[in-house]
């Protein structure tokens, strides 16, 4: 088990440092660099070529490169010329409405998925599954972007049931988080569906059945903790992608968040800004990849004690 | 209030009077799937054969043979999609009609399973302990007498140490201690008859005797009806008093143990005889039986061994022969059966 956790964390670590790598050479190779935007159109060459020198954009990039990876072990993620702050901190700034934002989400997606995977799956080929599925199909069709926006025309300015956009009370929460969610509550519900019919089928369910159990306690006695295994591990990795579905989220509903913040130094070629808040996210994914390993092992005692 | 005492006292007062009837009667027993563009397949076919008390019926065959679909048949746990015909009368009490509730009831309280893979058999979630008490724990026992139950079925079933074998999970113990676990979990509702579809075969052949002991020796201190499904005529030989013999869905032959594989009655018991090394033969050669055998879902005419038999004739083809004594208490549906006894 801890052998696991260490390996684990290993290759989390050398994730990490893939996914540094990868985004300090993807902003460079986007056209333009913050000086140019700093210094706006009018800037001169002169002006350019001296900020470039002092925010060291000059150097090789090799140098630049081994420079940041330095930093980044110690921890420093440098400042952002445009904020005129470090860097890191404009991202933890704006860490805790995105996390609000994927937690409602990720919380709704997995209550709601598990119960209508568990409602189509209990009765396989049933009026429900087929209704669940069509569902599912379509909640997982529809580009994010799009259910949001429909959900502001219907809830927000038809039924004036709740705010468009911004923040402030958790109902500004509800249209994010549950668009958010959608695509993530489809995913759960039809895996939950899958592994539930998959184990109902299993041996050890037969087993059960022979004692002279009901369904209902062969379900919940042996069934279902055990169908939920893959379904732990497919969320621990959604999760992940779920934070990168907010930034989209976070710009239809003006969300403060890490998104918006993201996409804004995008735009305005805010390097140490894009790094640090990439490697924050990735920092999340690898610990939450963990927390679902972790979980599966306590779910599955094969994994806990490395028999499989 | 004992399980085991409210259990019997039912079947018992549901059953025919007359204590010397076999506790269970198969009669006329077919179980259809649904076949292929909507054909229905026959995969058990008109089986009939009785379970006398304390006594260990074989049920041989090959696979396809429908052995394992007849007992999971009588356990009320037939696949998906099947339908049941014919009666299964348990102490006189017809199972086939029986409602889902009484059959639950049934179920690992009068009538319990060994599965043949252990380790699949196990839910692979959970503690040996927790499986083998599931019945005494859903009678709501005490915790500490289910504990206790738990260990004595653990320690019947021939497991050293019950105690702490009680906080193993499955894959952490032997091949032949999960299928002891198997047992114990069988006999936790006090069951009068226990269905063992191929219990050794999943084992390794030094571990495959032990457990038959095991099962011969619980079988006879308990007075527990067996009924022993296996594609091995040794292991059926070695425990089973009766044996029937199927093919395709239906009964060749049936009779004692002894006699019917010493002096077959039907040409397929003789063939599977032949086939087996040193159970007739005494050269280690066993003679395979020529073809392929045959499936319910394509089951020739007539006899359904008649393109194997190595004594077919006309008749063979067209007419399909019915199960008749064809010598005091040997049973088989060969229209030749004399002939074949006679050999």
């Amino acid at each position: 088990m801890t052998r696991m956790i260490v390996h684990r964390l290993l290759v989390g670590l050398f994730v990490m440092w893939g996914a540094a790598s990868l985004i300090f050479l993807i902003v460079r190779a986007a056209p333009g660099d913050p000086a140019t935007v700093l210094l706006g159109p009018d800037a001169d060459h002169a002006q350019i070529v001296r900020l470039r020198a002092s925010l060291g954009l000059d150097r090789p990039l090799g140098a630049q490169y081994l420079s940041y990876l330095g930093d980044v072990c110690r921890l420093d993620f440098g400042e952002s010329h445009r904020l005129g702050r470090p860097a890191m901190d404009a991202v933890l700034d704006r860490l805790p409405a995105t996390v609000d934002l994927t937690l409602t989400a990720t919380v709704t997606a997995v209550i709601v998925g598990l119960t209508l995977g568990m409602l189509a799956g209990g009765r396989p080929g049933g009026l429900l599954d087929r209704v669940v599925s069509a569902c599912t199909i379509a909640l997982q069709s529809f580009p994010t972007f799009w259910t949001g926006i429909m959900l502001v025309l219907v809830f927000a300015l038809n039924l004036r049931l709740l705010p468009s956009s911004g923040v402030g009370t958790p109902q500004h929460l509800v249209l994010p988080a549950v668009t958010l969610a959608f695509p993530f509550i489809a995913i759960i519900a039809r895996l939950t569906r899958t592994s539930l019919v998959e184990t109902m089928s299993e041996e050890y369910v037969r087993t059960a059945r022979s004692k002279g159990l009901t369904e209902r306690q062969v379900l919940l006695g042996h069934a279902l903790r055990n169908s939920l295994i893959p379904v732990v591990t497919v969320v621990g990795v959604q999760v992940g992608a779920l934070v990168g579905g907010a930034v989209i989220v976070e710009n239809v509903f003006a969300w403060p968040g890490l998104g918006s913040l993201v996409v804004e130094a995008v735009a305005n070629r805010d390097y140490t800004v894009v790094q640090g808040a990439t490697l924050l996210i990735a920092g999340i994914v690898v610990v939450l990849n963990l927390m679902a390993d972790l979980l599966v092992a306590q779910l599955d005692p094969r994994i806990r004690t490395g028999a499989v | 209030m004992t399980a085991a005492g409210t259990a019997r006292g039912h079947g018992a007062g549901k059953a025919a009077p007359g204590t010397d009837g076999p506790v269970l009667r198969i009669a006329d027993l077919a179980v259809e799937l649904p076949g292929p563009h909507g054909t229905r397949v026959r995969a058990v076919d008109g089986v009939s054969f009785d379970v006398p008390r304390a006594t260990t019926v074989g049920l041989i065959g090959e696979s396809g043979s429908g052995k394992t679909m007849t007992a999971h048949a009588v356990l009320g746990l037939p696949p998906e999609g099947a339908t049941l015909t014919g009666r299964l009368l348990w102490h006189g009490e017809d199972l086939v009609t029986a409602d889902p509730a009484r059959r639950r009831a049934v179920r690992g309280r009068e009538i319990a399973m060994i599965f043949q893979d252990p380790l699949a058999a196990l839910n692979p979630t959970q503690r040996i302990g927790r499986q083998v008490g599931e019945i005494p724990r859903r009678d709501r026992l005490p915790r500490a007498e289910v504990r206790r139950r738990t260990a004595e079925l653990l320690d019947r079933a021939g497991i050293p140490e019950p105690e702490r074998r009680m906080r193993a999970y499955p894959h952490e113990l032997s091949g032949g201690l999960r299928q002891r676990a198997v047992i114990a979990m069988a006999l936790a509702g006090n069951p009068e008859l226990l269905l063992a579809d191929e219990p050794t075969t999943a084992l390794d052949v030094t571990v495959q005797s032990r457990i038959l002991r095991l099962l011969a020796d619980i079988q006879a201190a308990d007075g527990l009806a067996m009924l022993l499904v296996s594609h091995d005529l040794r292991v059926v030989s070695h425990v089973a008093e009766q044996v029937v013999v199927m093919y395709a869905g239906r009964v060749c032959e049936r009779g004692p143990a002894r006699a019917a594989l010493r002096r077959p009655a039907h040409p397929y018991t003789a063939a599977l005889v032949r086939s087996v090394p040193a159970v007739r033969t005494r050269t280690a050669l066993a003679a395979p039986l020529p073809g392929a055998p045959a499936t319910p879902a394509n089951r020739p005419d007539g006899c359904a061994f008649h393109p194997r038999c190595p004594l077919v004739r006309a008749r063979c083809r067209d007419e399909t022969p019915q199960v008749r004594e064809a010598a005091p208490g040997r049973w088989s549906a060969c229209h030749f059966a004399e002939e074949v006894l006679g050999e």
